[in-house]
């Protein structure tokens, strides 16, 4: 019992740390109609600030998680005004091939960088205890994670629903031309968009080097269940993205734990029946 | 116009083999390996560049290939014409029995389907410790001398040969499939389905029999591979070799098979020159040549190569 328990929470923040990875990709796929595989590479950024930040300056744990939020999000805002911009209007398949041009080119300066290898990390004792929640012992590194992710998860939600900005984004992604017809300025839209999408999964990077680890394969090494979460959840919906994730994320993580030697396979066998099942995602379902 | 290029290119490539030959006979094994990419991008660029269906999982049928041939040898088909055929027609087989699940959804969702399959597979071979090897792969399968007569010989040149002879039959399969009626309507698949559809093209069916011709090809290279190394390892099936086979025909120009083929070899030579300085410095090239291209280098070395004949004629 105890054990299902523990699984569970495990369960739930890799879910977290999934959403957190893929709802920049669900925004600007749903947005700008834009396939970008690159986007784990954002993660990595946000996960080698936060390595470099605590073990070479010093600085403690909890500031590092806004300045791997600030750098992501700067590194993708530049990005997206400098080269990105320019795909949006190419065939889904150059925007795939630019895109991993993109990742294979971050994993190999993170290579260069960093080292092949996995990078270590020294969490405060307070993250690194374990705490008794309801009789349960836990990890108190996964429940902080769980606790940040939701936060964000709210606030984000509260932005994209409650504020001009938010409602700028649900205009454009309805019908981009009228948007534009009324004085949105869509193209510095994009870009703010696209960088706080970036800005998020380098959170989600930084949180997760504990649990995930980090090495210079992270852009490839999640990309098919962040793909998942997209498609299932639905692009540019956010409830759509949490659900995804948590439901993907328990449910790898509850076989990998019960059934070892089929566990890697759930995921893959669960995308392919999926989009056999339902070829346009679960979104064009709902609407 | 793109055909007729890729008949006149066909004496050039036959020439350039010869002359790589008799000038780099110490580099006769680089020349196999890119001779070997160019059979499995032409695989691709039948799929992708001709009927217009994406795929991020190629590398699924070209490791079948290399698989079947390993996996067959135990049970005494150790003849390598014959193991190359069998594996073809493994390979085939598959990719008919899972068409039907890329034919349909449109560009993204095929993208994940086959990115999906061909993550399962590997799994899948990876797990099979007892029929792949594993992480470790396999490397003690026999080969008898090909058609009995010419051993696979320490200096490559049966190898060489070897993969020659199969990339030309195929070179030339493509030329002829590409230029019939079934190729014209591949290409209308490509332009426009849904107007295909409407002219009463069995659209379903020839995206089909493209899938399993493409299958079929990716799974001859998978085999001559497997037999000219004497090796298969999992990486054959890999992610990495999927996005590379989608690089290779983008850079050399889809839809070309002239521009493929020069693609594969300009590929393979960087890739062999880079790696040899460092495997992170290939990445890094690697990916700024990809994003380049699809920013400034549109139709790739072929569309390059068409704009300065078209230039040159004004």
């Amino acid at each position: 019992m105890i054990n299902t328990a523990s699984v569970l929470l495990d369960g739930v923040s890799y879910g977290m740390l999934l959403f957190l990875f893929s709802i920049g990709l669900s925004i600007t796929l749903g947005l700008m109609r834009f396939v970008n595989l690159a986007h784990g590479a954002f993660a990595m950024i946000g996960g080698y600030v936060t390595v470099s930040l605590v073990n070479l300056l010093g600085v403690p744990f909890l500031l590092t998680l806004p300045a791997a939020f600030a750098v992501s999000g700067v590194v993708g805002f530049v990005l997206e005004r400098v080269v990105i911009h320019r795909v949006y209007r190419e065939p889904e398949l150059q925007q795939v091939l630019f895109s991993i041009g993109l990742a294979f080119a971050a994993s190999a300066l993170a290579t260069i960088v960093f080292g092949p290898q996995q990078q270590p990390i020294a969490l405060p004792s307070w993250l690194a205890q374990r705490i008794s929640l309801l009789g349960v012992p836990v990890g108190a590194s996964r429940v902080f994670l769980i606790g940040v992710a939701a936060v964000a998860a709210v606030l984000l939600v509260l932005l994209f629903n409650r504020t001009l900005f938010g409602a700028r984004i649900r205009a454009a992604v309805d019908n981009r031309r009228a948007a534009e017809g009324i004085g949105v300025r869509v193209g510095r839209l994009f870009a703010v968009t696209f960088a706080l999408g970036a800005a998020m999964a380098g959170l989600g990077g930084a949180l997760a080097v504990d649990s995930l680890g980090l090495d210079p394969t992270m852009p490839f090494k999640y990309l098919i269940p962040v793909l998942m979460v997209v498609v299932i959840g639905g692009p540019g919906s956010i409830p759509g993205s949490l659900v995804a994730s948590l439901v993907l994320g328990v449910v790898d993580t509850m076989f990998k734990y019960a059934v070892p030697d089929v566990g890697p396979f759930v995921v893959y066998a669960l995308l392919v029946g999926m989009l056999l099942a339902f070829p346009r995602g679960l979104a064009a379902i709902r609407a | 116009m793109k055909a007729r290029t890729a008949t006149r290119f066909a004496p050039v490539l036959l020439l350039a083999a010869i002359a790589s030959y008799v000038l780099f006979p110490d580099y006769l094994a680089l020349i196999t390996q890119i001779m070997i990419l160019a059979i499995f991008a032409l695989s691709y660029d039948l799929l992708q560049g001709h009927t217009g269906i994406v795929s991020l999982g190629h590398a699924a049928f070209f490791g079948l290939g290399a698989y079947s041939v390993a996996i067959l040898s135990r049970f005494g088909v150790t003849e390598p014409v014959l193991g190359l055929f069998a594996a073809g027609a493994v390979s085939a087989v598959v990719a008919l029995v899972l068409s039907p699940i890329v034919a349909r959804g449109n560009d993204l969702t095929r993208l994940l389907i086959t990115l999906g399959i061909g993550s399962l597979l590997y799994e899948a071979a990876n797990r099979a410790r007892a029929w792949t090897g594993g992480a470790d792969g396999l490397s003690d399968f026999a080969l008898s001398p090909l058609l009995g007569v010419f051993e696979f010989d320490f200096l490559g040149r049966t190898a060489f040969f070897y993969s020659f002879a199969v990339l030309a039959l195929v070179y030339a399969c493509l030329l002829r499939i590409t230029t019939s009626p079934f190729g014209l309507a591949l290409a209308g698949i490509r332009e426009n389905t849904t107007r295909m559809r409407a002219i009463g093209a069995p659209t379903a069916r020839h995206i089909a029999v493209s899938y399993m011709l493409s299958g079929a090809i990716a799974g001859l290279g998978g085999a001559v591979l497997a037999q000219t190394s004497h090796f298969v390892s999992l990486d054959m099936l890999g992610f990495d070799r999927s996005a590379e086979v989608m690089m290779v025909a983008t850079l050399g120009g889809t839809g070309t098979l002239h521009g493929v083929v020069i693609g594969a070899a300009g590929f393979g030579y960087v890739k062999d020159a880079l790696s040899t300085l460092s495997p992170k410095y290939w990445h890094l090239a690697l990916g700024i040549v990809l994003m380049a291209s699809v920013l400034l280098m549109k139709g790739g070395i072929a569309g390059a190569l068409a704009r300065l004949a078209a230039w040159r004629k004004r």
